[in-house]
C-alpha cells in the first residue's frame, strides 16, 4: 500500500505545480489540469482522434514486432562469438547515443513519405537497446549452459532456442521494455515531420492553430499509455525472474 | 590498438567501401544516398565556405546550456532527494519509469509557452537530460563507502570540505556515467528539436536541405552531426571508463 501511497503523492503535488503554474501565466495559454482532461474526453469521442490514434498504434505494433524479433536474432548471432561481441559493442553504443532524428530524412528517401517510413524508423530506435541487453547477457551467461549444449549434440538452432533463450529471457525483457519506450519515440517523432497523419502530427497541427488543450491532452494521453506498457513490461519481467 | 579495434576499423571501413561501389555503380540512386566520399567533400565545403557556421554555433550553444543546466540542476536535485529518504522512496518509482514517456511530446507545449527559438529547445533538451543526472547522483551518493565517512568525523572536517573532499571525489565516476549520458540526451534533445520545428541549428538546416531537395547539402549536415557527436562521445566515455577503473583499483 505504502508504495502505492509515495508516488501518489508525487503525482499529486507535480498537478498541484501544473494548476499553480496554469493560474500563473494566466492568459497566456496554458491550460488547467482539469480542462486538459476534459478535452481529452472530448478528443475520445471524436472519430477523427481515433483514426490518428489506430495509424499510430499500426505503426507502433509493427516497428515493436519486427524490433523485437531482429534485436534478438542480430542479438543472439553477435553474442554466441565472443570476437562479434566485442568488436560490435561500442558500434552498437555510438549508434544508440547518436540523435537518430538527423537519419530520419534517409528513412523518408529509402520508404517515401507512407507509414512504412514511420516503422523504419521506429526499428531504427527500438532494435539497438534489445540488441545490447541480449548479446550482453549471452556473453555473460555460464558457459556450463552452453557445454551441456554441446554434449547433448544440439544443433545451433536448437542451442538457441532451448538453452539460450530461456537463460537470458530476463534481460531479453529489460532490453524489451526499453525497445518498446524508443519505438513509440520513434514513430511519433517520424510522425511530426512530413506526415499527414498519426497523433504526432495531430499534436503538430493542434500546435500551428495553438489550440493547446488538445496538444496537452494527446501528449498526456500518450504519456499514460507509454507508463502502462511500462508497467505490464515490468510486472512480466518480475514474473518470470523468479 | 587491439586485435578487436583493428577487426572494429576493417568492418566500418568495409561498409563505407560498400556504400560507395552501391552508389557509384547507381545500384542505389543517388536521388536516395549519395557515395560517402561525396558527404565528406560536401562536409569540407560547408566547413570553408562557412555557410553553416551560424547554425554550428546556434546549435552547439542550445546543447551547452542544456546540458550545464542538467547536469547542475540534476545534481541539487539528486542531492536533495538524497537528503530526503521519504521523497526518496516516493519519487524513486516515478524515476525509473520516466524515460519510458515520450517527453518529446511536450516540445509543442514549450514552443506555445516560450515560443519558437532556443528557450524552447532548451527547456526539452534539459526534461530529456535532466532525469539521467539525477538517478546517476542517487547512485552515486548511495556508493560512497561508509568508512569514508567515519574518516571524515574521525579529521574533524566541516560539511564543506567534507563535500569537497569526501563525498564528491568518491561519487564521481557515477556522476560522470551522468553527466556522458545528460550530455548525449541533450544533443538528441537539441538536434531533434531544432529538426521538427525552429528557425536555426544543424537540425534545422538538415530539415531545410530535405524540403529543398538538396541531398548534396543535407548528407554533409549529417556526417558533420554524426562525426560531432562521436568525438564527444567517444572523449566522455574515454574519460568515463578512467574513472570506473579507479572504483576497481
Amino acid at each position: 500500500m505504502k508504495s502505492v501511497l509515495g508516488p501518489a503523492a508525487v503525482l499529486a503535488v507535480l498537478l498541484l505545480a501544473w494548476e499553480v503554474l496554469h493560474l500563473a501565466v494566466a492568459n497566456t495559454g496554458l491550460p488547467s489540469p482539469l480542462a486538459t482532461l476534459m478535452q481529452l474526453v472530448v478528443l475520445l469521442g471524436e472519430a477523427e482522434f481515433w483514426a490518428h490514434a489506430s495509424q499510430t498504434a499500426q505503426a507502433f505494433a509493427a516497428a515493436v514486432v519486427l524490433s523485437t524479433v531482429g534485436g534478438i536474432a542480430l542479438g543472439i548471432l553477435l553474442g554466441m562469438n565472443r570476437t562479434a561481441g566485442t568488436v560490435s559493442e561500442p558500434i552498437l553504443v555510438n549508434l544508440y547515443s547518436l540523435p537518430k532524428v538527423t537519419l530520419y530524412p534517409v528513412v523518408l528517401l529509402i520508404f517515401g513519405l507512407g507509414i512504412s517510413a514511420r516503422i523504419a524508423f521506429g526499428i531504427m530506435h527500438g532494435m539497438i537497446p534489445l540488441t545490447l541487453f541480449t548479446m550482453n547477457a549471452i556473453l555473460q551467461m555460464k558457459p556450463v549452459y552452453r557445454r551441456s549444449a554441446a554434449v547433448m549434440g544440439l544443433t545451433p538452432w536448437q542451442t538457441s532456442v532451448s538453452v539460450v533463450l530461456p537463460a537470458i529471457l530476463p534481460e531479453v525483457i529489460t532490453g524489451a521494455r526499453l525497445g518498446v519506450s524508443l519505438c513509440l519515440l520513434g514513430v511519433l517523432i517520424g510522425e511530426m515531420f512530413a506526415s499527414r497523419n498519426g497523433l504526432g502530427y495531430m499534436v503538430m497541427h493542434a500546435m500551428e492553430r495553438g489550440d493547446m488543450p488538445t496538444v496537452l491532452a494527446v501528449a498526456l494521453l500518450l504519456a499514460i499509455v507509454a507508463l502502462l506498457v511500462n508497467a505490464a513490461l515490468l510486472a512480466l519481467d518480475r514474473a518470470w525472474r523468479h | 590498438m587491439t586485435r578487436e579495434g583493428w577487426i572494429r576499423l576493417v568492418v566500418v571501413a568495409a561498409a563505407v567501401a560498400a556504400l560507395e561501389i552501391a552508389c557509384r555503380t547507381g545500384w542505389i540512386p543517388t536521388t536516395v544516398v549519395i557515395p560517402p566520399s561525396a558527404m565528406a567533400t560536401s562536409l569540407y565545403d560547408i566547413l570553408v565556405s562557412g555557410t553553416h557556421w551560424g547554425d554550428i554555433l546556434v546549435s552547439l550553444r542550445s546543447v551547452a546550456a542544456a546540458g550545464v543546466l542538467a547536469i547542475g540542476l540534476g545534481f541539487l536535485v539528486g542531492a536533495v532527494i538524497h537528503a530526503l529518504p521519504p521523497v526518496r522512496s516516493a519519487a524513486e518509482p516515478l524515476l525509473a519509469s520516466y524515460y519510458a514517456v515520450p517527453t518529446f511530446m511536450f516540445y509543442p507545449v514549450f514552443i506555445i509557452l516560450f515560443g519558437v527559438g532556443s528557450a524552447a529547445i532548451v527547456a526539452i533538451a534539459v526534461l530529456l537530460a535532466i532525469v539521467a543526472m539525477i538517478s546517476a547522483t542517487l547512485i552515486g551518493l548511495d556508493r560512497i563507502p561508509r568508512v569514508l565517512g567515519k574518516t571524515a568525523l574521525i579529521m574533524r572536517m566541516g560539511p564543506v570540505e567534507r563535500a569537497f573532499r569526501i563525498s564528491l571525489p568518491a561519487a564521481m565516476p557515477y556522476l560522470f556515467t551522468g553527466v556522458k549520458l545528460a550530455v548525449a540526451y541533450a544533443f538528441i534533445g537539441v538536434i531533434a528539436s531544432e529538426f521538427i520545428l525552429s528557425g536555426a541549428g544543424m537540425g534545422y538546416a538538415i530539415a531545410y536541405a530535405y524540403n529543398n531537395f538538396n541531398n548534396r547539402e543535407m548528407y554533409g549536415l549529417m556526417l558533420l552531426i554524426v562525426v560531432l557527436v562521436t568525438i564527444v562521445n567517444t572523449a566522455l566515455d574515454a574519460v568515463d571508463r578512467r574513472l570506473q577503473a579507479r572504483l576497481r583499483r
